[in-house]
């Protein structure tokens, strides 16, 4: 047999069909879905009489919309139209049979969080949610990626998807991190590296020590930006941390399917001498605490560096900095560490699992949030903001001026009451830094959750490495 | 789904790189249950000021251009958010075809799911059109998917690819449900086997 990357193994155990030209049928494992893009895809399978063909593997939970302050389960926390929205997905998850976290549930958070909790993402499958940061689920050794509402209505009607294949990228973090350094600046930096458009057509399989080193939090969080990177999907090869972290989760499997399925999961990695198509290797102890300076998440530079000149660019990339650099209220030449902030939003699914918080209520610790700054975290699931509250964390942040939101995309997209005024400048933990995403005019940087401390003690974006 | 055969039309030009689906429908107007009536909102931000009045120097407000069906872009053009509210917006507004040298992956497929086209050509070729694009209304294209080129103003063609699939589900109008549902039987086998080798799934 050929030697096979993982992508190509996962593709070809969920080959349903493929044509001469290529175009296949690709069977899902797992269907994720939310209420911002999901109500068209359900009222097309209404329309033509259609029924959802596996309700057992499709999994729904509000959480782009929802309010993220106590008191939110009254009916008027929430616009009209968010209202409805949210409604729309009560009922339709009722009148299809499929699986559902109201926001009265605990474990109701963010799809990409709860769905690795829960235990129903699990290595080697193949995982799809009318979202773009499904790449999330990577970090089992799933085939995960975001698909439009169209896609949403073709899976849940025939529990397939119409793929073409893409081309397998390596990407290769070797050696270790220093400290201060974090799995977003991996992401980041890859970022950096490729460009957002680098990985357009490729499966990213990250590898290397830098990355066998992290948690599963941390996978998730390179993963969740592939994406970003314009790749269809981020994979991270299934090893005992990804075993140890399923164990036990409701939806894992039990008793002898464990040892069946743990059997499977073992072959799931790339052969020695498999063909990559392109690979990138970056020096672990290379990467810096990172920022970004721009509206793009390829606009990003180690927080000891300066904002950018845009001539120092080529091609289109040199009106777009430009525009960057006016939008975003800034000087060439200022030093990024200058930069004062008004806001510090902490969660989202890049950043807003247990290890996230854990990292922040370490620099926070006796720690005060600088006087006049809003300062806002925002667990990832019910589950999450328990925990923390259990092991005191929230009483860290509580008491440093933090404040302790439940559980939801927030600040993260802005389409809550979460947002940014015109100007307003904040350091984000989330994944995009695109002009008005956190509010009309907001400015973002984005970061990592330790640097977002940082600059939450400061008042500006700041070296967390002088803190530690 | 519309067909997709021969559109002659204005194009608008937008050089700017990375445009991304925030920027072509941003999230206030993804709280919608519908498909239509987005294109009142399309490139909303860049398109009006706070007080909701038109920005004269946004092409698509510009007289030549405010039937635009075509948009000739910079690269890597509907990065970011995988919301088809983006294409929606577009097919609302009545664009019909974007040409670029990249587009974002889930933004190019959900593109093809609502009849419109996304070209990929080569730089060269993008600034010709750009140039004819900034002639206005004066310069329309057209766009002959069955032969696949272009055809600018002053009689040059631009030949592009296409996967043949898509083209053909575009030519004809075709439902990807229904042509997959036609594979019902294959998909049962699949699963009969799946339980068997994956019963945990
Ligand atoms: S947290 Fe942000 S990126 Fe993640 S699913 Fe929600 S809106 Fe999307």
């Amino acid at each position: 047999m050929s030697p096979k990357t993982l992508y190509d193994k996962i593709w070809d155990a969920h080959l349903v069909h493929e044509a001469e030209d290529g175009t296949s049928l690709l069977y899902i494992d797992r269907h994720l879905v939310h209420e911002v893009t999901s109500p068209q895809a359900f009222e097309g399978l209404r329309m033509a009489g259609r029924s959802v063909r596996a309700p057992d593997k499709t999994i729904a939970v509000p959480d782009h919309n929802v309010p993220t302050t106590l008191g939110r389960e009254k009916p008027e926390s929430m616009t009209e139209d968010s209202r409805i929205q949210v409604a729309a997905l009560d009922k339709n998850a009722k009148d299809f049979g499929i699986h559902y976290y109201p926001v009265s549930d605990v474990r109701q958070g963010i799809v990409h969080i709860v769905g690795p909790e829960q235990g129903w993402t699990l290595p080697g499958m193949t995982v799809v949610c009318g979202d773009s940061h499904t790449a999330t689920h990577g970090a089992f050794g799933a085939l995960a990626h975001g698909i439009g509402t169209s896609e949403v209505e073709h899976v849940l009607a025939t529990q397939t998807l119409i793929q073409k294949k893409s081309k397998n990228m390596k990407v290769e973090i070797t050696g270790k991190l220093r400290p201060g350094v974090t799995a977003k600046d991996i992401t980041l930096s890859v970022i950096g590296e490729t460009g957002t458009a680098g990985g357009t057509g490729y499966v990213i399989e990250y590898c290397g020590e830098a990355i066998r080193d992290l948690s599963m939090e941390g996978r998730m969080t390179v993963c969740n930006m592939a994406i970003e990177g314009g790749a269809r999907a981020g994979l991270i090869a299934p090893d005992e941390i990804t075993y140890e972290y399923v164990k036990g989760r409701p939806h894992a499997p039990k008793a002898a399917q464990w040892e069946t399925a743990l059997t499977w999961w073992k072959t799931l990695f790339s052969d020695e001498d498999a063909h990559w198509d392109k690979v990138i290797t970056i020096k672990g102890e290379d990467i810096a605490p990172v920022v970004t300076w721009g509206t793009s998440p390829e606009d990003v530079l180690p927080i000891t560096d300066v904002v950018p000149d845009p001539a120092s660019f080529k091609g289109g990339k040199v009106e777009a900095a430009k525009r960057s650099i006016e939008y975003m209220g800034l000087t060439p030449g200022q030093k990024l560490s200058d930069i004062e902030i008004d806001t510090v939003f902490i969660g989202s699914c890049t950043n807003g699992r247990i290890e996230d918080l854990r990292a922040v209520a370490e620099i926070m610790k006796g720690k005060k949030v600088k006087d006049g700054l809003r300062a806002m975290i925002v667990p990832g699931s019910g589950l999450v903001r328990a925990q923390a509250e259990e092991e005191g964390l929230a009483d860290i942040f509580k008491e440093a001026g933090f404040e302790w939101r439940l559980a939801g995309c927030s600040m993260c997209l802005a389409m809550n009451p979460d947002q940014l005024a015109p100007g307003e400048r904040c350091a984000a933990t989330s994944n995009r830094n695109f002009e008005g995403r956190q509010g009309k005019g907001g400015r973002t940087h984005l970061v990592s959750p330790v640097m977002a401390a940082a600059a939450a003690i400061t008042g500006h974006l700041t070296d967390v490495r002088e803190m530690m | 789904m519309e067909k997709f055969t021969k559109l002659t039309g204005t194009a608008a030009p937008m050089p700017l790189v990375n445009i991304d689906t925030d920027m072509i429908i941003p999230k206030q107007f993804l709280k919608t249950i519908k498909r239509e009536g987005l294109g009142a909102n399309l490139f909303d931000e860049m398109r009006y000021d706070d007080d909701g009045n038109e920005i004269e120097s946004f092409v698509l407000n510009k007289p030549a251009y405010r039937d635009a069906q075509i948009i000739v872009a910079g690269d890597n053009f509907g990065c970011g958010s995988s919301r088809e509210h983006a294409p929606w917006a577009l097919l609302d507004f009545g664009v019909r075809c974007v040409i670029s040298t990249s587009f974002a992956d889930i933004f190019f497929n959900n593109c093809f799911k609502n009849g419109i086209l996304p070209i990929v050509l080569p730089q060269e070729e993008i600034d010709k059109l750009m140039d004819d694009a900034s002639r206005g209304a004066n310069a329309k294209l057209t766009v002959d998917l069955e032969e696949q080129v272009i055809s600018g103003p002053d009689g040059g063609e631009i030949a592009f690819e296409v996967d043949a699939f898509k083209k053909h589900c575009l030519l004809n109008g075709l439902d990807d449900i229904g042509l997959t549902m036609e594979k019902a039987a294959s998909i049962d086998t699949f699963e009969t086997k799946a339980e068997q080798s994956r019963p945990w799934v």
